[in-house]
């Protein structure tokens, strides 16, 4: 019974907080192209990939009490930000923890901002691609972000240090 | 005359009941409805297993595919000589509007979930594979199925084309609310399409709403999240997707153990493998999966003949309400009884959440999140639609979300009014014997 949120319980249970949703989109994307099974099915949107299970899956757990959420007011939006409480420590006791360490990979992350996130996470998209047509690629569907090969160069060496994590 | 300009010589059209006509002039157009891959859609069922709650969502992916067509050909004839709308696109739209769904197999949610796999990479395969499809497309110019493709995989360069088709408020839900509403009867998805089609304006990037739509799009809105509770969510069809679910695990790990089928079952071995061709995807339908489900009710695997028998003939596991938070333990000591009774909690003992149905009502979210929709402003300004509607400003600010628990009641009614078991299961459940 609810595995899936489980897995994602462990993620929380491994940092002290996330900050931002589109954030946390992203970052469940990138680890699980870095093989960690999470099962939350994406699809590319505006920004990139995203999951609305993942969303949905959010709420039930903000819902169930095992993950608070607080609304913050920006200049012109709302950002959100989430922590595991301890009835999510108590549910996720009942649960083998099947996933690897996530610490390393989730501090890596947490340092990026969600626009270089965007970027990681759209060039993992088109992964299945050549590498020369991935940056292309990237010019193309995000031309609003005015992407540098330079953030492109150094996106690939954070997806190599994610990759060469354990 | 070049095949991509090639019209009809006369219109054809599509007695509709939602949209009354779905009119085609365009030969490629044509061309693709008549393909066996598109053909096929019709057996495919829009709503899955909807039609075991009401009895008239029997309608197809086919239906919605040409209705999901026609409102992407209307809005584009509003376009025309609009700023940021660029005529070359309109084959392209109509195309990719028409072939959206083309992946769908048959109650494809489950089999997803089941199988691991997923319709829009078979959408993609149908689209640029050796298909039919294919040889029509690449007809209009070498590398259009690609567009196409693109199109539907939501990385076409053009993200305006792409929002007609996939976006907040797109032609795919504008169609399905008003089908699904019509076809199952009910009362609540309807609303003023006429009226959001004619305030609708291309953008650079995205479709938006002159702020004066306002009110046709709040109806809109709660007709969405109206058909998400009362139809989508509707608890008895959750119970047949829990059977369907339960049918096609047992039927697998059966399989992987080496049961003897008494009818093999080829459509699904590749299914069961995990990597199904083309080929093979495309020849199983719902047609085909219930004749299977027929044939498996005389199965001597008890659990495989009996979720049959309870889906061919809805006999559908009842549910209660459940809280994993606070339920916990009792469903740990609900799983063990149910081993006692001789009923595999694998199989009958299900907990369904609201994250498990593919449908989703609108959240403005966050910034950078998902696209929301936007109002233009008579200042050219565009805002997001919440800040200025009270009415979509509570709705998507609630987070409703739902958990149930299915158990084949039937089953534990048979039990001996003396069994300690059911004594204890029942008073779990039911707070009573």
């Amino acid at each position: 019974m609810l595995e899936n949120h489980a897995k994602l319980m462990q993620f929380f249970s491994s940092t002290d907080e996330i900050i931002g949703r589109k954030k946390l989109q992203k970052m469940i994307y990138i680890l699980k192209k870095c093989e960690i099974p999470f099962e939350e099915r994406y699809q590319f949107h505006f920004y990139g990939p995203y999951s609305e299970e993942l969303t949905l899956r959010i709420e039930e757990m903000c819902n169930l009490g095992f993950i608070t959420e607080t609304r913050e007011e920006k200049k012109n939006y709302y950002q959100y930000r989430y922590q595991m409480t301890d009835s999510g420590r108590n549910f996720l006791e009942h649960y083998e923890n099947n996933l690897p360490p996530l610490e390393t990979h989730i501090e890596e992350m947490n340092g990026k901002s969600s626009r270089f996130l965007e970027l990681v996470s759209t060039m993992l998209f088109f992964e299945h691609l050549p590498k020369e047509e991935i940056a292309e690629k990237v010019f193309t569907v995000k031309s609003a972000q005015n992407y540098t090969e330079e953030e492109i160069e150094e996106a690939w060496k954070f997806i190599e240090t994610l990759r060469s994590i354990h | 005359m070049a095949y991509r300009d090639e019209k009809l010589s006369e219109e054809k059209v599509f007695k509709d009941p939602v949209h009354r006509y779905v009119h085609v002039r365009d030969r490629v157009i044509w061309d693709l409805i008549g393909t066996s891959e598109f053909q096929r859609l019709r057996r495919i069922k829009q709503l899955g297993t909807s039609y075991l709650t009401f009895h008239g969502a029997e309608h197809s992916r086919f239906n919605h595919s040409l209705g999901v067509y026609e409102i992407v050909r209307r809005i584009i004839e509003n376009f025309r000589d609009r700023e940021h709308w660029n005529e070359k696109e309109r084959l392209l739209c109509l195309s990719a509007a028409l072939l959206h769904d083309l992946g769908h197999g048959p109650f494809s949610h489950s089999f997803e979930k089941v199988f691991k796999l997923d319709h829009e990479d078979f959408t993609q395969a149908i689209i640029l594979g050796d298909t039919e499809v294919h040889q029509v497309l690449e007809k209009v110019e070498p590398g259009f199925p690609k567009k196409v493709a693109d199109v539907i995989n939501k990385t076409y360069e053009n993200k305006l084309v792409v929002s007609l088709i996939s976006s907040q408020i797109d032609a795919d839900r504008m169609d399905y609310l008003q089908r699904d509403a019509y076809f199952t009867g009910v009362s609540y998805g309807h609303f003023d399409m006429e009226r959001i089609l004619r305030v609708m304006r291309p953008m650079e990037d995205q479709v938006v709403i002159k702020e004066s739509g306002m009110h046709a799009v709040e109806d809109y809105i709660m007709s969405r999240y109206q058909m998400y509770w009362q139809v989508y969510f509707h608890p008895v069809t959750r119970s047949a997707e829990v059977i369907l679910s339960k049918i096609l695990h047992r039927a697998k790990e059966l399989y992987e153990t080496g049961y003897g089928f008494r009818l093999k079952p080829k459509h699904f071995l590749s299914f069961f493998a995990g990597e199904p061709s083309l080929k093979e995807y495309l020849a199983l339908d719902e047609a085909v999966t219930l004749y299977y489900f027929q044939e498996w009710m005389e199965e001597e695997d008890p659990v495989l003949s009996d979720l049959c028998y309870r889906f061919v003939n809805r006999k559908l596991f009842k549910y209660i309400e459940f809280n994993p938070n606070s339920q916990m333990n009792e469903w740990m000591e609900l799983y063990k009884l149910f081993s006692k009774a001789g009923l595999n909690p694998d199989y009958y003992l299900v907990v369904d959440s609201s994250s498990d149905l593919p449908y989703d009502f609108y959240r403005p979210g966050e910034e950078g999140e998902r696209l929301p929709i936007h109002l233009l402003q008579p200042n050219q300004e565009l805002k997001e639609l919440s800040r200025l509607s009270d009415i979509v400003e509570s709705i998507s600010g609630k987070k409703r979300t739902d958990h149930k628990l299915y158990i084949p009641l039937d089953r534990l009614e048979e039990m001996s009014n003396r069994s300690k078991t059911k004594k204890r299961i029942m008073e779990i459940l039911y707070g009573k014997e």
